[in-house]
């Protein structure tokens, strides 16, 4: 068996001595440099393009929105965003100019030399002022006001997000270049066919005549779902103008400026409950900044909706959301994908529903859990793998939560003490897969590969960006054939030689495309078995086997695609029904101190249980938990991107701060497994789970040290400071 | 011209003595395994060994390395050989995405080699400057660690 | 990265009488030591087509020397040669912790005492520590050589009254006449490591007879266009007994001397609380 087993990351060897090549460590010969002239304007209509005539522009390839052969457009869900700005800008940093040069000095040199005259236009900055909604909805469960009228209490809240930068450390980089009529595309991105869809409607070509190919990617947390296909177009635009390789490398704050970014949010809740402590009724408004256009703004805030109510049974919730227009870079994807804000509301909401009834939170969490056979907000009933509960008592546990909230309580009370202590919880429910019927139209689709050669092969179009996708897919692949991982190698995602497994987001490569990756497996099983009589049990017998099921071609495709579990049932219309085929669970206790003299917050230790079902590699597993936990502590504690104008003016690593090796805290990981059914050997998503609930729990724990419950994230030592005036 | 050391093989280098120590690296000495995250010095992506210490090769004009020692990661295992370091991160899960493994070695490879104390918070304070969004740092710790103690490769 | 190595044009002067002549020829150049500020403007590509004057092969002003009466340092020192000077380690701790919080290792190896001096940034790491230990910048110049006293060389926001062609070859620390009671440093920085700062403090007491102060040095950064001495409030100090009433009336004295700003790190509001925090500390013999 692989499946559970510490398999060494396939992708290490390479990475760890250097010899993994990222985009930019491609050698492409004949390679030019592309560069992007940018809209100075947040709104305003393009007057005129000047090119200085003291510049040599014949050296140079330059491209303008008249340049595109196809739609002049960004396909994702609404088609309203522009591959290159044509007449009108709608924020900072758009794009409006692309030119390449041979020397990558030089084709900036070019960009300076870009004149572009505007006719300022108003702009709207603020999402609390904005009258354009991209997208609304609406979630009803029960009778809110039988709910209110029978509550003891009603606690209202208001919390507020910001923004968030996925600072991976590879900026955005595309390559592309035509080699026999097929146009390539190759680079730093999450979802191949995402990026060809969006090419085919730039280019007018067919997938035959477009070929896009992964690169080793320097981490993505969502913030190379989309804009990948922005960036693919300019470099694609640029290569064939110039008839020849072309490469786009963003460097750090142009990807800061200008690339997607986590939605800020403002979410209201109302919750009426019994005095002690039941939930009667949540009613819950959601606002969400999607920037100047609507890219991926509606399922965002479809996720964060979902999720808005909590990990805890209400027979009575509305939930009302919408996402507006502002005219700043559009937000995107990044991990968590609209959860963490709505979370992060709907845990620290107890922290003041506690101080209201006097009951403290973990009381009031035990009383409203999800169980087995709760009820979520949007109606499903959860039949199997919750294992919320567990999550929670492990952590509280192993954090001797209880114990320590007496002892800081005592602590705090002290006045020679040079600190305050708190300690924190939050708990949460994080869905896998795509929302709804998502999965349905994805249709994705798996496979593996026999060569005649004896060769085992993974295809799937999901991307290793870090996470582990290679030696996940071929530990499952092992153990549904039942033969050792080593035999099996995983196909670079190219969307000539992989299947559309859908995009790699929304923690669904395990448990969705590694499900039809085990499906396919199967088969060949069957297949060994049929025809060959068993499974092979060397490497020998299988290249003798292969022989025999190749018939003489070269190799043997085994390919399923993606079958809607006939238990869920999903009504978009009412958005009524099971929103997602199964949730991961996960509780977090944040231990932390804060210094009487300057209000800097130091993490002691983060405790955390996550039931994600199976862990198919453990360490990997914990890897995503520890990870995706310090990313949600930087978002808690010191990462705000900060705006004027339209535009983030702290665009530099230097200025906005992510943790470093100092700032995150000692981890204490628990893996809980509560099998799911239909997850291949039982597991559920993980990617995005961890980043949902370190934000509350932090600002639990601020609120445990202080006695002042800040609203608002970063709970930075200004706003700890200011709340202790 | 300028002379200079890059992983024990003498090298020369005619271009702009302005360009810098990490374009040379990755352009003219074909070392990619130096990597650039920022450009200003911040993530630590691209630290390389001058004369056995870490420094942002970034920030570095190879000008300024004229007559010097330049260690990158390519100077350490490959990948049928690791080096007791690489294979702990192997083993701890010390690498994700893996932009950031290069400096983040060669940083922990002056650390080691420096005998200095290698438990938690030393190893943490020797490894701040250099950034990782994937792993939040523990599992790189305890790679270092390991392969301090001196564990079978 | 979007600087053009093909533009700039590198003087490399081999002595420090080399560096000040080629200096004297070229004035517009812009004098590079150990580039962790100047490479980070030449990446964004602000610097394209300037002259360099490398310093970096003027060896004589690479050496820490101990002479009677103090510690010269050279102004190539790096912020980790500092940190692993023994002499310096004993007699000038503030200046040696200061220097463990300037970015990170590989900043610090790489940085210099007197290329931060130049560049004169308002939240110099150092600069308090040298303000307390009343440092002297040795610069030359086409003129000859004169003394700075470390306060003075600061003009403004990432500017000094370095006359054109000046470059700083040395900074001075004098050992103290008689060793300070105690001392500080604290950094308040926008994350545990590789931060800048918010606020930073050095200061240092000598307790003088009868239970009075004796003398009295603080300064911070971060909290003006320049570094600060806490004039107002040492003199103030100066033959006071430390007590609450005094020393909250000192704390209170932090206006006087700096005038902290909001900007994308902090708030003027933070820094005054902080700083009024951090000063009330020390006095009271608390800071840790």
């Amino acid at each position: 068996m692989s499946v559970g087993k510490n398999e060494p990351r396939r992708d290490g060897p390479a990475k760890l001595t250097g010899r993994a090549l990222y985009l930019d460590d491609v050698n492409i010969p004949g390679c030019w440099h592309g560069v992007t002239v940018r809209s100075a304007v947040p709104h305003g209509r393009i007057k005129s393009i000047a090119y200085d005539p003291a510049f040599p522009w014949d050296e140079c390839v330059v491209v303008t929105a008249k340049d595109i052969p196809g739609k002049n457009l960004v396909t994702l869900i609404e088609a309203d965003q522009p591959l290159l700005a044509d007449g009108l800008v709608r924020h900072r940093e758009e794009a409006i100019v692309l030119i390449a040069h041979a020397d990558r000095a030089t084709a900036y040199e070019a960009a300076k030399r870009v004149k572009i005259e505007y006719e300022p236009l108003p702009p709207v900055l603020d999402m609390e002022k904005s009258e354009k909604v991209f997208k609304s909805y609406l979630i009803e469960r029960g009778d809110l006001a039988a709910g209110f009228a029978a509550a003891d209490v009603v606690v209202e809240g208001e919390y507020r997000t910001p923004s968030q930068e996925q600072a991976y450390i590879e900026n955005n980089a595309i390559a592309a270049y035509e080699e026999d009529g097929v146009l390539i595309v190759t680079g730093s991105l999450q979802c191949p066919y995402y990026v060809l869809k969006a090419m085919k409607a730039i280019f007018n070509r067919g997938e035959d005549k477009i070929r896009v190919i992964q690169t080793v990617t320097g981490g993505g947390f969502g913030g190379k779902e989309e804009y990948p296909s922005m960036l693919a177009g300019h470099a694609a635009l640029l290569a064939l103008k110039a008839g020849r390789p072309v490469k786009i490398v963003y460097d750090r704050h142009e990807d800061m400026a200008a690339t997607t970014k986590r939605h800020p949010a403002v979410v209201r809740h109302r919750t009426g409950l019994s005095k002690d402590g039941r939930l009667l009724a949540q009613d819950i408004e959601v606002l969400m900044d999607g920037g100047a256009y609507a890219t991926l703004s509606a399922v965002v805030l479809s996720r964060g909706t979902l999720h808005a109510a909590g990990a805890y049974e209400c027979p009575n919730v509305r939930v009302r959301s919408k996402v507006v227009m502002t005219h700043t870079p559009p937000n995107g994807a990044f991990r968590g994908f609209g959860a963490p804000q709505t979370l992060f509301a709907a845990e620290l909401h107890w922290e003041k529903i506690a101080d209201v009834l006097q009951i403290d939170s973990l009381t009031l969490r035990r009383r409203n859990i999800f169980k087995i056979g709760s009820t979520t907000s949007t109606g499903q009933n959860l039949m199997e793998s919750v294992g919320a509960q567990e999550c929670l008592e492990k952590t509280v546990t192993a954090s001797k939560y209880v114990a320590k909230r007496k002892e800081y309580d005592r602590w705090n009370k002290n006045p020679k003490n040079r600190t305050w202590k708190g300690i924190g919880l939050s708990v949460c429910h994080h869905g896998a897969g795509f929302t709804g019927s998502g999965e349905v139209y994805l249709a994705s689709r798996a496979g593996v590969a026999l060569t005649k050669e004896g060769e085992l092969i993974v295809l799937a179009a999901s991307t290793e960006i870090g996470q582990g996708t290679n030696t996940m897919f071929a530990q499952v692949a092992a153990d549904a054939l039942g033969a050792p991982a080593s035999w099996f190698s995983v196909e670079t995602p190219d969307t000539h030689k992989v299947p559309d497994s859908g995009p790699t987001v929304a923690s669904r490569t395990c448990m969705v495309v590694g499900g039809l990756v085990g499906r396919a497996t199967h088969e060949l099983k069957r297949a060994f078995e049929q025809e060959h009589g068993r499974v092979p049990r060397t490497r020998d017998e299988l290249r003798k086997a292969a022989a025999v099921l190749c018939q003489g071609a070269p190799a043997r495709r085994f390919e399923v695609q993606y079958e809607k579990p006939p238990e869920v049932t999903w009504d978009d219309a009412t958005y009524r029904g099971d929103a997602y085929g199964v949730y991961s669970y996960a509780a977090i206790a944040v231990d932390l101190e804060i210094d009487k003299l300057t209000f800097e917050v130091r993490l002691v230790k983060v405790t955390t249980a996550q039931d994600i079902g199976k862990a198919i590699n453990p360490v990997l597993a914990e890897g995503q938990i520890i990870g995706g936990s310090t990313q949600g502590l930087g978002w808690a504690l010191l990462e705000e991107p900060v705006f004027k104008d339209g535009v983030m003016i702290n665009n530099q690593l230097t200025n906005y701060v992510i943790p470093t090796s100092l700032d995150a805290p000692p981890f204490e990981v628990m893996l809980v497994e509560k099998p799911y059914s239909r997850g291949p050997f039982g597991a559920k998503g993980l990617g995005e789970l961890p980043m949902d609930i370190p934000g509350p729990a932090v600002a639990a724990a601020v609120k445990h040290a202080t006695g002042r419950l800040i609203p608002t994230l970063p709970q930075t030592p200004e706003r700890i400071s200011q709340a202790l005036q | 011209m300028i002379k200079l050391t890059v992983n024990g093989s003498k090298k020369s280098f005619k271009g702009a003595p302005f360009k810098r120590l990490i374009d040379a690296l990755r352009e003219d000495f074909g070392l990619t395994g130096v990597k650039e995250g920022c450009g200003e010095g911040e993530c630590g992506a691209c630290t390389v060994l001058l004369d056995g210490a870490p420094v942002n090769s970034c920030l570095v004009p190879l000008c300024q390395a004229e007559g010097r020692k330049v260690e990158t990661v390519e100077s350490l295992g490959s990948p049928e050989k690791l080096s007791k370091l690489q294979a702990g991160f192997l083993a701890c899960g010390g690498a994700q995405c893996g932009i950031c493994t290069p400096g983040m070695l060669m940083t922990a490879h002056a650390h080691v080699r420096s005998k200095a104390k290698c438990d938690d918070k030393s190893v943490r304070a020797a490894l701040s400057g250099n950034l990782c969004r994937c792993t939040g740092y523990q599992d790189i710790v305890k790679s270092v660690i390991k392969a301090a103690k001196g564990g079978k490769r | 990265m979007r600087g053009d190595a093909g533009s700039m044009t590198v003087l490399s002067p081999r002595t420090a009488a080399e560096a000040v002549k080629a200096y004297a020829k070229a004035p517009s150049a812009l004098p590079l030591a150990g580039g962790t500020d100047l490479m980070v403007g030449w990446n964004l590509g602000l610097m394209n087509g300037r002259s360099v004057l490398d310093l970096s092969r003027v060896a004589e002003w690479k050496k820490i020397n101990v002479v009677s009466d103090g510690v010269d340092l050279g102004s190539l020192v790096t912020h980790a040669q500092i940190q692993a000077h023994p002499v310096l380690r004993k007699r000038f701790p503030l200046l040696v912790a200061a220097c463990a919080t300037v970015g990170a290792a590989q900043i610090q190896n790489r940085g210099t005492l007197g290329g931060n001096i130049a560049n004169a940034s308002p939240a110099g790491d150092t600069f308090p520590a040298l303000m307390v230990y009343e440092a002297t910048a040795r610069v030359v110049g086409p003129h000859g050589r004169r003394a700075i006293p470390i306060g003075d060389i600061f003009a403004g926001v990432k500017k000094t009254t370095l006359k054109p062609g000046e470059l700083i070859e040395a900074v001075f620390l004098p050992f103290p006449d008689e060793a300070p009671t105690r001392g500080a440093f604290r950094k308040v920085g926008t994350r545990a490591a590789q931060a800048i700062s918010k606020t930073v403090f050095a200061g240092l007491i000598w307790n003088g007879k009868g239970g009075v102060l004796g003398q009295v040095r603080l300064s911070f950064g971060s909290m003006a266009p320049t570094v600060r001495r806490l004039h107002a409030v040492e003199e103030f100090l100066r033959g006071r007994r430390l007590d609450e009433i005094s020393i909250s009336a000192a704390a209170e004295l932090l206006t006087n001397d700096v005038s902290p700003i909001d900007d994308i790190r902090s708030t003027r509001e933070y820094r005054l609380r902080v700083s009024r925090n951090i000063l009330t500390a020390f006095l009271k013999g608390e800071l840790k």
